[in-house]
This record gives structure tokens, sequence and C-alpha cells, in this order.
């Protein structure tokens, strides 16, 4: 591992310059520039599309670049897989956990560099002590020994993390690890990256979060349309500034909630309650109205949403949309009561990631669609240019895979299939997860104008600036109970965290 | 100061999940275990000589071959393959076995070597298909099959060999027993034992399951895909070669129909014994216990006096109630996982 030790004239450990990258006609990088410094985090920062997950692909060895230069400590260097790119210390941890559900967690650390005893046979007891005290340096108490399969988002990056960290990376490259994680884990992960960093390796750091960015790294880069914009010592540009430069242009009010005068009460829960997951949550939304669910991140929230919807079925309580009764587990007779669910994951859960954008965005109103069974194809394509286009989605074509649009614009097609269906009651769950600023704003905006024409919203969010801009009223949830309720007047940063943790004051 | 990140509420981690599964995984074995214990239980119960060290020995005979050819064919589901040529390779190495002892006069042990090298390049052949060719593993191996099934009809148009024109040492062993076990079938347990081990301890056995688990996440953990899937394919056809040798010493008479349609007979192990079709999990140790279950039942029905057409149905059943068994257990086992997992108590 190399030092930072030398301050006054430090050498780039990882050094880009001038990469291009082309997929077809698209060009996702035209001149990307980079200079990775050990002991240094380095932030990167753009729009989605702008080229960074291309840009930490290429690190990773997963891409060839097809033009410019990578220099690994000065040394011009072309990664043939993604073997070569670990093997020269570079660890990336991505923004979807891909683990292997069927081993253990200690295998998916150590897979391929699995402890060997004798004959070359893999020492299972040495693996999993190696993990557990990998699990112990980022305090995180799990079972070396369970199958991945069934952990949570959250868990699943704690194993990634663990992982790039076993790698003793001398570059860690981490594409937005924090998205999914709650506060504490996110302190835990700071704590753990800046161990590493004051160690002397190098980090870049990738987020929408400008204060997580601001509180991790010392400097910061900016890209746009695959091309680098600029590159500044943190402490020297404001945030104000590096949104502008993300944009290229200057950014309206980011939370343009309209004043809507409420309706009548659309939807109410009584009494809902699932066992070890939510008890008796009770609460309803008028016409109009945008609710927000906060809390922290295993509160429950997406498990309530859920159960209104029918995904999971209730133990106990009622659900009535514009007073009529929702069957427990039932989603159909949710959809055709007027209630829309846009999922928190939306890879796994929100869309097929294989069918076409058309498809997809039409999904749910196959029935209108079709003549006889037959889905009508003029039909379809008119309803996704429709929705595609109000939504102000960016793709090639229709007929492209849903699976190759960027996260915010594969979003927007999530949004567009549950839209279509002309929703009373919309539900939510981390609409701008993972999703650059633009499209970001995009998206509140969309919400604020659909609960000005009538629309019941509710919104779950980690986010608390998004809670506190977009909501009528805020929810809070703690441990699956609603801790309190808050009014848009009332409802501070420091209120909902109070009731969030159940303490009495923030830390 | 935007997101709940200030916190420092106490969130639990996931704790032990595993010991739940560990038990219906091993509840698996053992549930084969039982199967094959109340068979024979009630089978003997009807016909008491089904028990007789003579009839055991023919249930060995019979079994040893489809536990061989189930190890190879569990090495391949595991990544997400299947290899539907086995029958053709046990076809055509028989025959080319046989042959070069009969014909060319080759000694036993370089014939033997010989049989093995055939389905070892069948495997490859397979293999390089499917890897270089991006052809899924059905349809090459469905092609493959037909390949390999012409190439010995091709070699030995009508005619067959005898067990007259092979060896004496050769069909010794492949009759012979020590300590009452045929030799086959103690070939078949030290193939068994090999596979089981180079599956569970070495990593380029647990890299197959992670292939199994989650191509992509395979390839972004740099396994390497290719040469992994080359080995499973040139394993699965080796056994199938072995296989074809074991068939010649066996049966000595061989002729261009060997060992036909036995591919859906060795799946059918594989499912029965609990390898999940779709990868990533399973063991040998099952595979090989669905295998003599499957034997168990093709020798106990004649005595249990069954139709012929109930012991299909029977083998029918076992399959879907196999499938069925894992997605529940997939199911349970994720769900309590979850539940384990959840930040909520």
């Amino acid at each position: 591992m190399s030092t930072g030790a030398d301050e006054t004239d430090p050498k780039p450990v990882v050094s880009l310059a001038g990469v291009t990258k082309a997929f077809g006609a698209v060009r996702a990088l035209r001149g990307a520039r980079l200079d990775l410094y050990p002991g240094e985090a380095h932030a990167l920062v753009g729009e989605n599309g702008a080229g960074k997950s291309t840009l930490i692909k290429i690190l990773a060895g997963l891409y060839r670049p097809d033009g410019g230069r990578i220099e690994i400590d000065g040394v011009p260097t072309a990664f043939a897989d993604t073997a070569a790119a670990m093997n020269a210390g570079i660890a990336v941890i991505y923004q979807e956990p891909a683990l292997f559900g069927d081993l253990t967690i200690a295998e998916n650390l150590f897979i391929g560099r699995q402890p060997r005893v004798r004959f070359g046979l893999i020492d299972r007891p040495a693996m999993n002590r190696r993990a557990a005290a990998l699990f112990d340096r980022l305090g995180v108490p799990m079972d070396p020994d369970r199958p991945a399969k069934g952990l949570s988002i959250a868990d699943q990056q704690i194993v990634e993390i663990a992982k790039a960290i076993s790698l003793d990376a001398r570059v860690l490259v981490m594409d937005e690890p924090t998205a999914a994680l709650s506060g504490v884990e996110v302190e835990r992960l700071f704590s753990v990256v800046r161990a590493l960093r004051d160690d002397g390796a190098a980090v870049l750091f990738i987020s929408h979060r400008f204060e997580e960015v601001e509180a991790l790294c010392q400097r910061v880069t900016v890209m746009r349309d695959g091309a680098h914009v600029s590159t500044d010592p943190m402490d020297e540009v404001t945030v104000d500034q590096l949104v502008r430069r993300m944009v290229g242009r200057e950014l309206g009010a980011m939370f343009p909630k309209q004043d809507v005068e409420p309706g009548e009460v659309v939807l109410e829960v009584e009494g809902l309650s699932r066992a070890g997951i939510c008890r008796d949550i009770t609460f309803e939304v008028r016409a109009g109205e945008i609710v927000a669910l906060a809390g922290l991140v295993g509160a429950g929230r997406s498990e309530v949403v859920q159960a209104v919807f029918g995904i999971e079925p209730r133990g106990a309580g009622r659900v009535r949309v514009a007073g009529r009764e929702l069957p427990s587990g039932n989603p159909r007779a949710a959809m055709r009561a007027g209630v829309a669910l846009v999922p928190e994951d939306r890879r796994q859960q929100g869309l097929l990631l294989d069918l076409s954008i058309m498809r997809n965005a039409t999904l749910t109103r196959r029935g209108r669609l079709s003549r006889f069974g037959f889905l009508v194809g003029g039909a379809e394509r008119r309803a996704a240019e429709k929705w595609t286009a109000r939504l102000n989605t960016r793709y090639g074509r229709l007929t492209d895979a849903a699976g190759t649009l960027s996260g915010g614009n594969q979003q927007k097609i999530v949004l567009a299939k549950w839209l279509a269906t002309g929703p009373r009651v919309l539900i939510v769950d981390e609409p701008t997860r993972g999703i650059d600023v633009a499209t970001k704003a995009e998206v509140h905006r969309l919400l604020s104008s659909l609960a000005a024409e009538g629309v019941a919203v509710i919104m779950v969010s980690s986010e608390l600036l998004e809670v506190l801009g977009m909501a009528d009223r805020v929810l809070v949830m703690r441990e699956g109970r609603i801790a309190g309720e808050l009014d848009r007047s009332d409802a501070t940063e420091e209120a909902v965290m109070l009731l969030a943790t159940g303490r009495e004051s923030v830390a | 100061m935007s997101t709940l990140v200030k916190s420092t509420a106490n969130v639990p981690a996931a704790k032990t999940g595993s010991t739940a599964l560990d038990l219906v995984l091993r509840f698996r074995a053992l549930g084969l275990v039982i199967a094959l214990a109340a068979l024979i239980a009630a089978t003997t119960a009807v016909n008491p000589r089904f028990l007789s060290a003579q009839s055991l020995r023919d249930l060995l005979f019979a079994a040893a071959i489809t536990v061989l050819l189930a190890c190879g064919m569990t090495v391949v589901v595991l990544t997400r393959g299947i290899d539907l040529s086995v029958g053709s390779v046990l076809g055509l190495s028989a025959y080319v076995t046989a042959s070069a002892l009969s014909e060319s006069g080759a000694a036993t042990p370089v014939a033997m070597l010989i049989g093995l090298a055939v389905g070892a390049a069948c495997g490859a052949l397979n293999g390089a298909v499917i890897h270089f060719g991006r052809v899924p593993p059905l349809v090459a191996t469905l092609g493959t099959l037909y390949v390999f099934r012409g190439t010995v009809y091709f070699l030995a148009g009508g005619s067959r060999i005898n067990a007259s024109d092979l060896p004496r040492g050769f069909l010794d062993f492949g009759n012979g027993t020590v300590l009452g076990v045929p030799y086959l079938f103690c070939v078949a347990l030290v193939v068994l034992a090999a596979v089981g081990v180079f599956l569970g301890r070495y990593r380029a056995g647990r890299d197959l399951y992670a292939l199994g688990s989650n191509p992509e996440a395979a390839r972004l953990a740099g396994i390497r895909a290719g040469r992994r899937l080359m080995t499973a394919y040139i394993v699965s056809g080796a056994l199938a070669g072995l296989g074809g040798v074991l068939y010649a010493a066996r049966f000595g008479t061989v002729d261009a129909s060997a060992g036909y349609g036995l591919e859906l007979n060795i799946v059918a192990a594989v499912v029965v014994g609990g390898v999940a079709i779709f990868g990533g999990s399973g063991t040998v140790l099952g595979a090989a216990l669905g295998a003599l279950l499957l034997a168990v039942i093709n020798n106990a029905l004649p005595v249990l006096r069954i139709d012929q057409f109930w012991q299909q149905a029977i083998v029918g059943a076992l399959i879907l109630a196999a499938i069925a068994l894992d997605r529940l257990v997939s199911l349970r086992a994720s769900r309590a996982l979850r539940t384990k997992g959840s930040h909520v108590d």
C-alpha cells in the first residue's frame, strides 16, 4: 500500500486522460479525465447519464475504452478483465449489489481466493474466521456461514463493502454505496472509508447526496455529457456551483410542491398490523394531498405501503379506498380500486429489464390496449409515446430493452407504467433514490402536478429535504409504528429526526 | 443535512439464519434416505428375497452407471446448464472401447483410457459450442446428442461387438465384486467422493456454484466463466465416457444403441436428488441418492408386481414432487431469512 506521506508532490495512483467510449451511436464518454491520489477521497458528481457509471466500469475492467490513456502508478495500463483490475488493487462497490444467493456470506467475500490448506482444499473455518473479523472491523454482527439469499439491500451492501475491504484495495471505487444504507450504517461506512483513506488508499466516491460528498471528500470532479467539466478542492467550491456545473444551467426551485386544497378522503388505513413488521398503523390521505412516510431504513415504511397495496397480506386492520374496503393481499383488487405502487427497487420489482420500453410502459393496462385478447401494436405504441413524452424520458427507440436506460429514465418508465392506469391513490417508494438532481426535480414536479389534479399521493422517502419540501403532512415511523404526525408547517429536520429516533435530542 | 444520516439508532443486523436452511437441506438428503429405506422395507415385506445378497448386488450393478453419470450431470446442472448428450457419449465410448479391445487388440487399460478420452473430447466439444458459440446448453447438447449417436451408427453400421470378442480380464472387471460390492459400484463411489470434494472444497468447484447462482456477479468477481464451463462439460463428458467403458465391461455386448435414452433418466435422478435445475444449489450426494432411489424403484416394482406403466408414473410423480419441494424450500427459506434479516423484531 502506498503512503500519502509526500504531501508536496503526490503522484496519482490512477490517472485517466482523454478517455472515450461509445456504445453504438451513443457516446458515453468523450474525454473523461480523473486523477486519484493516495490518501485522498475524490468525489465524482454529475447527472445520471453523465458517464460516471461507464467510467467506473472502465476502472473495474468491465469495459475497454475506445481511446485515451489509463495509468496506474504512472504506467500505461489496459485491463483485460475484472481480475486484472482487482490485481491492480482497484476494488469497486457497485450501486446494485451482486451477490451469490446460494453461497454463504463468507464465500461471497472470498470467492476465487478462499484460504486453502493442503492439496488446495478450501479452509472453511479459516474463511469464516476471516469473514467474522472483517465484520467485526465494520462493526456489523453478521453470520459468515449463512447464505446470502434473503439479505436486505443494506446488508448486501455491507457484504460488498466487506469484500472490497478484504481485497486490501489501494483504490476504492464506490458507486452510490450509501443509497440503501441507514444513518448508522452510513456513519460506520464513512469511518471505515476514512480509515482506509488515512492509510493511503485512494477513494473514488460517487453520490447524489452532497452533504455526504462534503463530509468525506477532499476533491470533487464534475462530469457532464461524458466529459470532464471541473476538478476542485472540496473547500473551494459550493454545492450551488457544483449543481450548476452538473446541469449546465441554473436550477429552479428543487421542490415545487403546489398548494392544493385537499379534497375528500380517498384512502383510509385503520389498525393495519403485520406480525413482527408493523403495528396499529392508522392514517388517511385526501385527494390532492402528498403524505410522506418518513423514518429510518427498516422502520417498516415499505412494508406498510406493500400491505396497503396488497403485495403482502395484512394480519389485521382495514384499508378503504373511497369508502370501499380492499381485500387483504390482493394487488389486482387494489389496482381496480385505483391504487398504484411504484416500488423501491426498480430493477427487481418495477421493470422487466429484458422487455422493450414500450412493453414496460404499457404493462399495467394490457387489457385496455388489446382487442380479442391480442395486443394492438399501434395502440400500445401511442400509449407509450404519450407517457414517455409527458415524463420527458430520454431513450433511443421504444423497442430498446428497458435495461439499457439510465437509472433516472428507468424510474420514469416505472412511473409512466403506473400513471397510465389513471390512479386515484399513487404510492411511491423512494421515488428519487439514485437518480440525478435534474431528474429528481422532474419527478417532484410531476408528483406535485398529479396531486394538483386530485391524486392522493403517499411518498416513502429517506431524503429529509424531499420529505420536508414535498409533503403536506409527514408521518414518521419508528420500529413498525407511527411515532407521530407533523403538518407541513411544523415539519422541520429536527422534529422528524426526533420522532424517527425516539430520542430527546438529535446527536 | 438533508437525509436521515445523522441518526445513531441501533439497527440490528442479520444474524444466524443458516440453521433452519441447513436443516432443510440436510433433511433433503435424509428424506431421500428415508424414502429409500421405506421402499426397501415395503418390498422386502412382500418378498424377503429382495434383500438377498444376489438381489442387492443386482441393484448396485444397475445403479453404478447412473450414479456415475449423475455426478457428471450435477456438475453441469449447477452452472445452470444441462448435458443431454450423455447417453450418446456413453454409447460412443462403449463402442470405441469395445472395438479397440476386439479389433485393434489394445491392452485393457489403454482401451479404457481411450474410452475416457472419447468422453472428455465429446464434453470439450459441448463446452466449446456452449461457451464460444453462445448456444444455450439445452440446444447445444440436444444437437450433440444426435451428432454423437449418428457417429456411433456410422462406426458400428449394423454390427455389434460380442462378449466373446472381449478379453477375459475386462469382463471380469465388469462383473466381479469385492466383498459383495461390484467393482463398478466401487468406481462410482470413488468418483462420487472425488466430485463431492471437488465441488465442496475446491475453488474451481465453488466457482461452479457461483456461476449458477448469479452469472453477472460471477463476471464482476472475475470468475473465468469460460474455463469453468469447459471444465464442467469435460467432467460430464469424461464421466459419461467412463460410463461407456463400464457399460462395455458389464454387458460385453455393444451395439450402436448402447445408452439410448439414458440422458433423461440421469436428469431425473439429479432433479429427484435435489439439485436445482436452475443452478447454484444441490450436492452430488443428493444426486447419487436420487439415482439410487430410481434404481431401487426399477427393481422393486416388478417384485411388488406393479405394472410397468406405474413405474413411469411414479418416477414422473417423484420428479414433480422434488421440484415442488424445491420451490417450497426456497420460498420458505427466503421468507425465513427475510424475517430474520428485517430490522423490526
